[in-house]
């Protein structure tokens, strides 16, 4: 090889071509390369250093939940044919890549009764962060409404991201619960560009999203389309939602209830925890909003022969294409983690998907009332839950969770230490699987009620 | 099947072969089949199954029945399910790997895709990354029961320090693009803080378009700089476009041409002069493991991807992972959490961090991701990744020697430069004028020997481009059976341009027409 290239060794070839003065003196300060099934030794002695959720009855979720996921992904995911090729730039040898990017879009226009969706973005908080974008875009205003029922990581994504936008994030308070409806509409004005809301919000409850879309379209006027074709500045503010997928079997879904974009976190649709991802965003939207979306489309067209097949399309949208004037900067998004989730909602299926979210209604309502009648228990609202509430303990949060951990249990997130808002203090946010039975939610009950009075007690000592 | 492509499809039977790259979905690298793949139009898992067909079954309801309606009110609820399959699981198993035999892979066959790196995806890291401890590990567990996974995070953001040569790292953003944007957001911060107000980021003609893209995101506005002769930046240029204003110079070295600017440290020297930050795109570190550091040749910032230098699969399109490291003045910017050690050798997220630009996504990045990219830093340790940056750049100037013979070369002369770092440049302008046959062409015909074509029309400053990247992962035999197929496509296209021009022949379908899915876009299936 070396004959060949016409240098008599690889050091040459680097010699000439990096200046020496940028070249590194010795060696990486790494350790030494091991053996194979010595690496494995390695990374299984850190994964016996966490406590995951099959070594303890887990009632975290706080936007990423311990849903089961059917062996099939596994064996679906890990097949080389979609584990090891890349984004689909040559679709005559793409095609199943493409065709799955197309049925994921149809799946989730379905999930939210949204006529279009993208391929795929990174996670949920970034995905609002984009829908963001999309509304500056769209109509070129300067502040961006939230309310504090997203999740705390959603605002501060947001507000990371707006900085860049040159766009200010307004916080609009909950009330009972929910956003204050009052609030939310006085604070829409001729500067907003788009409106968020999270659907379950933050702390577990159903929002009235209708009301809550009503609310910016008629504060704005209503009769301004949402979009326009032309430059930014046509457009009245968009309706922005973050959805818990898992809960649109039976959950109205936000292009009933007047929702410009709804995006949100894929985890719970067949993904695992990982810690934290990888995982998905979804995006999906309205009509008008199409050729100013971010990341991959697929779309359906015909070969030479006449034959059904599908591209990447609308690339003209891309930073491949249109670099600095393009809709978003995204080029890797999550393809394998969005097939994970489309197998999982054909897997669940149209009765699936109700059945589950029944289920989940029920089992959260039974674990909710079963917890508030715990000394030193409440419920923190009480508006509609579907899989995930909120109670208050009159005890230290932290140290009631550690005294759960030592039985086993962890009882849900801190919601004071993830928010860090100071009435969240007292708040646990409980989360509610189908992995998660009648008999869980008793121990849990039982867990936790003694260890807030085992907290009380020895305050009160 | 046109016609006027009936019995031409066999290639050159002289070509090599070689087992990694045969079997591909396409058949026999080197040996076209001379139909395409049988079968019928390609029906959606939506246009399968039956009503009332199924794959999941609901666990029984084990609390007491409540009245649903009660618990959530009509007018929450949603009216008709969501027109979602109703399909058995044999019937999802058999539609999804059907389809997925109509993917090329790299496990499959080369795949030179250039900027992308597609070297090997060892199976070890999906075996570790499965594990319970990392694969169902909660995001919000508490860190003392997440130690394993924190130190994980520690030795890598090490790994990574050492590598790029940048004391501290963030492994937040989800990929290559997500890692610019932490970039500029940084750079944005970093003169913020310092009272400035600089509104342009300078850009070669050469770079990836997620930078100038990036650049606008940030709110900044995108200058771009000329390369020069030689293929690098062009200094008078940049010297002109630098000053008080810029904010950063955003670079890819070695560049989208596979060359190492050697004029790198002036250019440093430029860009620090006026005060602003210089950005690694690290899409091609491969080319520089343990033989050059970004840190050393004067960057601020350096993004990484995971899915590229490490191993973490492409998975069709992600997931990816774009951790940043940085230089001591823009450390106090990195966003939050960030994985520290205290003083009793325990691992935590530190969020307080008062100069942070904050979080770019939720909990703490691509985790998934890191566990494969530390299990390939630890099989290779230091020296396996020199000799991994070494061989790619061995490869690389290998396959750029063999396409340098006569019968290649006049058709697709070398854009830039005499060697090259782990990827090179072609130009297919030649061979459009003198065979009629486009780059475009000779990718598609490249299928149907069974190859992934290069990436092509990029960077846009070469006509007709192509970009080989073979990576280290890549035989001799394999390297050769590729330079041959090209070959022998440029001396078919010589006795007869139809043959190209009408390809492929042998995919699951042939060539799609592009500008009808844009004109008219249907982009989910019709239900009834």
């Amino acid at each position: 090889m070396l004959a060949a290239i016409g240098v008599g060794s690889v050091q040459e070839i680097i010699d000439r071509q990096i200046p020496e003065a940028v070249r590194l003196d010795g060696k990486l300060d790494l350790p030494e390369g091991l053996p194979e099934q010595d690496v494995y030794v390695h990374l299984r002695a850190l994964a016996e250093r966490n406590t995951s959720a099959e070594e303890q009855l887990s009632f975290l979720g706080a936007g990423m939940y311990d849903h089961y996921v059917p062996a099939l992904i596994d064996m679906l995911t890990e097949r080389s044919e979609f584990l090891t090729p890349y984004t689909p730039y040559q679709p005559e040898t793409s095609q199943g890549g493409l065709q799955v990017m197309f049925e994921y879009q149809t799946a989730i226009s379905e999930l939210t009764a949204l006529p279009v969706s993208n391929a795929s973005v990174y996670e949920g908080p970034s995905a609002v962060a984009a829908a963001a974008y999309l509304a500056k875009l769209n109509n070129g205003g300067r502040r961006l409404v939230a309310s504090a029922g997203l999740h705390p990581h959603t605002i501060e994504t947001l507000q990371t991201y707006a900085h860049g936008y040159g766009m200010e994030v307004v916080e609009v308070p909950l009330r009972e619960g929910v956003t204050d409806l009052d609030a939310w509409a006085q604070a829409i004005d001729s500067e907003t560009s788009a409106a968020i809301f999270a659907q379950p919000n933050f702390y577990g409850a159903v929002e009235d999203a209708a009301s809550l879309s009503a609310a910016v379209t008629g504060a704005a006027g209503g009769a301004a389309a949402a979009g326009g074709d032309g430059d930014a500045g046509g457009g009245r503010p968009l309706v922005v939602a973050q959805v818990d997928p898992i809960t649109l079997g039976i959950l109205k879904p936000p292009g009933e209830c007047g929702v410009d974009v709804a995006v949100g976190e894929g985890q719970p649709l067949g993904n695992r925890l990982d810690f934290g991802g990888p995982s998905f965003g979804f995006f999906a939207a309205r009509e008008e909003s199409l050729r100013r979306m971010p990341g991959r489309i697929a779309g359906e067209t015909v070969d030479v022969d006449g034959r059904r097949g599908f591209v990447l399309t609308l690339q003209t949208r891309e930073q491949h294409i249109r670099r600095e004037k393009a809709t978003s900067n995204i080029c890797t998004a999550q393809a394998l983690n969005a097939l994970a989730g489309v197998v999982y909602l054909t897997w669940l299926g149209r009765r699936g998907i109700v059945e589950l979210g029944e289920l989940l209604l029920a089992r959260t309502h039974y674990a909710r009332e079963t917890l508030a009648r715990l000394q030193g228990v409440e419920k923190l609202h009480e508006q509609p839950v579907i899989r995930e509430f909120a109670v208050r303990l009159d005890a230290d949060v932290a140290t009631v969770r550690r005294r759960c951990a030592q039985q086993g249990v962890n009882p849900g997130v801190d919601l004071q230490a993830l928010s860090g808002r100071a009435e969240d203090s007292g708040g646990l946010l409980v989360a509610i699987t189908e992995r998660r039975s009648r008999a869980d939610i008793d121990r849990l009950a039982e867990v936790l009620g003694a260890a807030v009075a085992a907290e009380r007690e020895a305050v009160s000592v | 099947m046109s016609a006027a492509s009936g019995n031409r499809l066999h290639a050159d039977p002289g070509i090599d072969t070689h087992p990694s790259t045969n079997g591909g979905p396409q058949g026999i690298a080197g040996e076209p089949r001379a139909t395409p793949a049988a079968g019928s139009q390609a029906s959606t898992i939506f246009q399968k199954g039956a009503p009332g067909r199924r794959a999941f079954v609901c666990p029984p309801l084990d609390v007491p029945a409540a009245d649903g309606q009660e618990l959530l009110p009509a007018g929450h609820r949603r009216s008709e399910p969501p027109r979602l399959p109703e399909v058995s699981e044999p019937e999802i198993v058999r539609h999804y790997v059907g389809l997925s035999k109509r993917n090329f892979d790299l496990d499959s066959g080369f795949y030179p895709l250039g900027s992308c790196t597609m070297k090997h995806n060892p199976r070890l890291h999906e075996r570790v990354a499965s594990l319970p401890g990392h694969a169902r590990l909660h995001p919000l567990q508490d860190p003392e029961r997440a130690q394993g996974a924190l130190e994980l995070m520690w030795n890598l953001q090490g790994a990574l320090a050492e590598i790029s040569g940048l004391p501290h790292v963030s492994l937040q953003p989800s990929a290559g693009s997500h890692g610019e944007l932490a970039g500029v957001l940084l750079t944005r911060a970093y003169h913020e803080d310092r009272g400035e107000t600089r509104r342009r980021v300078l850009t070669p003609d050469t770079a990836h378009g997620t930078n100038p893209a990036t650049v606008t995101m940030a709110g900044l506005e995108v200058v771009v700089l000329a390369t020069d002769e030689a293929g690098g930046v062009d200094l008078d240029d940049l010297r002109a476009k630098a000053d008080s204003d810029v904010a950063c110079l955003m670079l890819t070295n070695p560049n989208t041409l596979g060359l190492f600017d050697p004029n790198i440290e002036e250019i440093a020297a430029i860009v620090h002069g006026v005060g602003a930050t210089l950005y690694y795109d690290g899409a091609n570190l491969n080319a520089v493991m343990g033989l050059s550091r970004p840190g050393d040749m004067g960057f601020d910032i350096v993004h990484f991807n995971l899915h590229k230098s490490f191993t973490q699969p492409h998975g069709g399109g992600g997931p990816g992972s774009g951790p940043i490291a940085v230089s001591e003045r823009i450390a106090p910017f990195l966003p939050r959490p960030l994985v520290v050690r205290r003083e009793d050798g325990t691992f935590d997220l530190d969020y307080e961090r008062a100069k942070s630009i904050g979080r770019l996504r939720g909990f703490q990045g691509n985790y998934g991701c890191f566990v494969r990219a530390y299990a390939y830093i630890c099989s290779l340790g230091g020296d396996g990744l020199k000799d991994a940056s070494e061989t790619a750049v061995l490869n690389a100037n290998y396959l750029l020697a063999r396409l340098s013979e006569q019968g290649v070369a006049e058709h697709l002369p070398r854009a830039f430069g005499e060697l090259c770092m782990h990827e090179f440049v072609l130009s297919g302008g030649p061979m459009k004028r003198a065979l009629g046959v486009k780059t475009l062409d000779l990718a598609k015909r490249l299928l149907d020997f069974g190859f992934h074509p290069p990436t092509v029309y990029f960077p846009l400053l070469v006509e007709e481009a192509l970009m080989i990247e073979p990576t280290e992962t890549e035989s001799k035999e394999t390297l050769d059976a590729f330079a041959d197929a090209i070959a022998a496509i440029l001396r078919e296209a010589a006795e007869d341009p139809e043959i190209a021009r009408n390809a492929p022949y042998t995919t699951p379908v042939r060539r799609l027409n592009e500008v009808a899915a844009a004109k008219r876009p249907v982009i989910r299936q019709a239900l009834d």
